[in-house]
């Protein structure tokens, strides 16, 4: 950043000494950068070159058959890709308006006592591993979800009716609504965490100038805050989103692991990621192997893409 | 009239606004904590000596975590020693060397970007990759894969701070290295690393807890292990793994140990966190 000038006014500055090991200190750390480069570059590599196989096999079949055979050796991932968008997007609906109101809450009228602790339990639990937020859901949650939702839906829903129609599938607390429920717990705090880090930009003297013309609380928030915040929020969700389609244990636990296209909300299904933890380690053939690398390819294009969106709305960080 | 009907409807609608958030603040809390509470319940009854001393038992007999553990310190060591040495000599050069030239600032400005992509891309597909480079050449799961796929999750985490702590350096610091004379890299590594150590440690201390909890990128690099082993050339056993593969049985003293594991590690990654959190205030105050 600063190179030092050789010479200076006429008068000649000796260089410093050991000023010959800049440049090698240059390239250990570009040697560093580069490797993360690589990293990129590789992971993107792998899943092409070891996913082309499928790809180039089944063609499109693989993105519009839900045919997942590993005995015939016939794969067409249109079930865990799909499966993939339902939870992600189910579980960002869910989420939002709840983290929502816990951010508005702990900006504009938590007690003063109780916003520390709060802020502080959100944030802490925004870093609890995903398996843990899995294995609740299959031993507490599912059961009560069973109990409580599934069995009343659809025992109630009249026979042909629209209701019947969401809610079909078997009531054993897995399932595509489920895994998006535990989904949306697990990206709550994660996203409440970040708008309250935005709401808390607003400048106090524009908030208070609103509530000054006489705004209720409601009122500031919509034209207000919202506004100032725009952009950053909608980046912030989309990073939410972002997390919510590459989870793997989180889902895995929960989703009932079929292939099939769900067809109701209780409905088993898969995603990538599940797909790829359960049947990995012990794919049958290379065509399997391949099948399931493909599949992460297209995980990779999804995420990266939410990821591009996210970055650009969120406006490059504030760097140099 | 009509003016007071108006404020009314705007007072019954803030009032409904303001239910609903409270009510929404109500509802993820009870969640977050009963989630927290079962963990520690289910958690702490079946914590004993054996899950310190004996390793995973084959179903209905005695047994612990002890060779998991042991796994998942050495995995997560390894991993962070790599990203540590990686993460801060790339943030170095993000934030010290983007300036030299033209090339070294685009340059810089793509690693930026694509480490950002490397932060959040979905761990499984790193483990995927890590599969490709590290256990199909040598026909077998092994540790070093495992810490690999580790490592790489946790370097974009440390490149990152690493680069907002340098950048947060006064200019003065800079200026003081040239006035004493010395090469750029001695001030660098005398005077910019040493004032941003806290920073630098929190953003490894972070990272940290972030790996420890990883499961989808060990499912096909380290694999597990029944037994204790220390050798990383082998498949090597970890808490994640361990927890997957029990709370998915049919087991009941498996599941159990399965949520001693949950218990351990969530409480191993929170108290980092709560660490982090003492060590950046402490800062602040000096």
């Amino acid at each position: 950043m600063t190179a030092l000038p050789a010479k200076t006014g006429g008068m000649t500055r000796t260089r410093p000494k050991g000023a010959s090991f800049d440049p090698l200190f240059l390239l250990v750390c570009g040697t560093a950068a580069t490797l993360l480069l690589s990293a990129l570059a590789g992971i993107v590599g792998s899943l092409l070159i070891g996913g082309w196989p499928a790809l180039s096999h089944f063609k499109l079949d693989f993105f519009t058959s839900s045919d997942w055979d590993p005995v015939q050796d016939i794969y067409g991932g249109a079930g865990p890709i799909v499966g993939t968008l339902i939870t992600a997007v189910l579980s960002l609906a869910l989420a939002l308006p709840v983290a929502f109101g816990v951010a508005v809450f702990l900006v504009e009228f938590c007690p003063p006592l109780l916003r520390r602790p709060i802020g502080i339990a959100v944030e802490l639990l925004a870093g609890v591993p995903s398996i843990v937020y899995g294995m609740w859901g299959l031993f507490i949650f599912a059961p009560l979800f069973r109990d409580l939702v599934e069995m009343p839906l659809i025992s109630s829903a009249p026979a042909g009716s629209l209701q019947e129609k969401i809610f079909s599938g078997i009531p054993n607390g897995s399932g595509i609504l489920a895994a998006s429920i535990i989904l949306s717990v697990m990206i709550l705090p994660y996203i409440a965490a970040t708008l309250r880090e935005l709401f808390l930009t607003v400048p106090a003297k524009v908030r208070e100038s609103a509530y000054g013309v006489g705004c209720t609380t409601m009122e500031v928030i919509w034209s207000v805050t919202l506004p100032y915040v725009r952009r950053s929020a909608i980046g912030a969700v989309m990073l939410g989103l972002g997390r919510a389609l590459g989870e793997t244990m989180a889902v895995t636990f929960i989703i009932g692991n079929s292939h099939a296209f769900p067809k109701g909300l209780f409905d088993g299904g898969s995603t990538i990621a599940s797909t790829i933890a359960n049947e990995f380690a012990e794919a049958s053939s290379d065509m399997h192997t391949s099948a399931l690398i493909a599949l992460g390819f297209v995980l990779f294009v999804i995420t990266f893409a939410v990821l591009a969106i996210a970055r650009a709305l969120l406006g490059a960080p504030k760097h140099g | 009239m009509a003016l007071l009907d108006r404020r009314n409807r705007r007072k019954a609608a803030n009032a409904l606004f303001v239910t609903f958030c409270t009510g929404a603040a109500v509802l993820a809390i009870i969640t977050l904590f009963a989630i927290l509470f079962s963990l520690v319940v289910k958690g702490v009854s079946g914590i004993n000596l054996d899950i310190f001393t004996m390793s995973t038992p084959a179903p209905d007999s005695r047994g612990g975590l002890a060779n998991a553990i042991v796994g998942s310190v050495m995995l997560c060591t390894v991993a962070m020693v790599g990203a540590v040495v990686v993460g801060v000599l790339a943030g170095t050069f993000l934030a010290e060397y983007a300036g030299v030239n033209r090339w070294t600032n685009a340059y810089a400005s793509v690693v930026r970007f694509l480490n950002d992509v490397l932060l959040s891309a979905p761990s499984i597909l790193i483990g995927l990759f890590v599969y490709y480079i590290a256990v199909k050449p040598v026909h077998g799961f092994n540790g070093w894969a495992g810490a690999l796929a580790l490592g790489l999750i946790a370097a974009p985490v440390v490149t990152r701070t690493t680069e907002d702590v340098l950048k947060l350096q006064a200019k003065q610091l800079r200026e003081s290295g040239v006035a004493l004379g010395a090469p750029m890299w001695v001030t660098i590594q005398r005077i910019l690393w040493r004032a941003s150590q806290g920073g630098i440690l929190t953003g490894a201390l972070l990272a940290f807890a972030r790996i420890s909890g990883e499961t989808a990128p060990l499912l096909f690099t380290s694999l597990g292990n029944q037994f204790m082993n220390t050798d990383m050339t082998k498949p090597i056993s970890n808490l994640p793994a361990v927890i997957f593969q029990f709370g998915l049985s049919a087991y009941d003293d498996w599941q159990r140990l399965a949520w001693v594991g949950a218990l351990l590690i969530a409480g191993a990654v929170l108290s980092i966190n709560i660490i982090v959190r003492v060590l950046s205030q402490e800062q602040k105050r000096s």
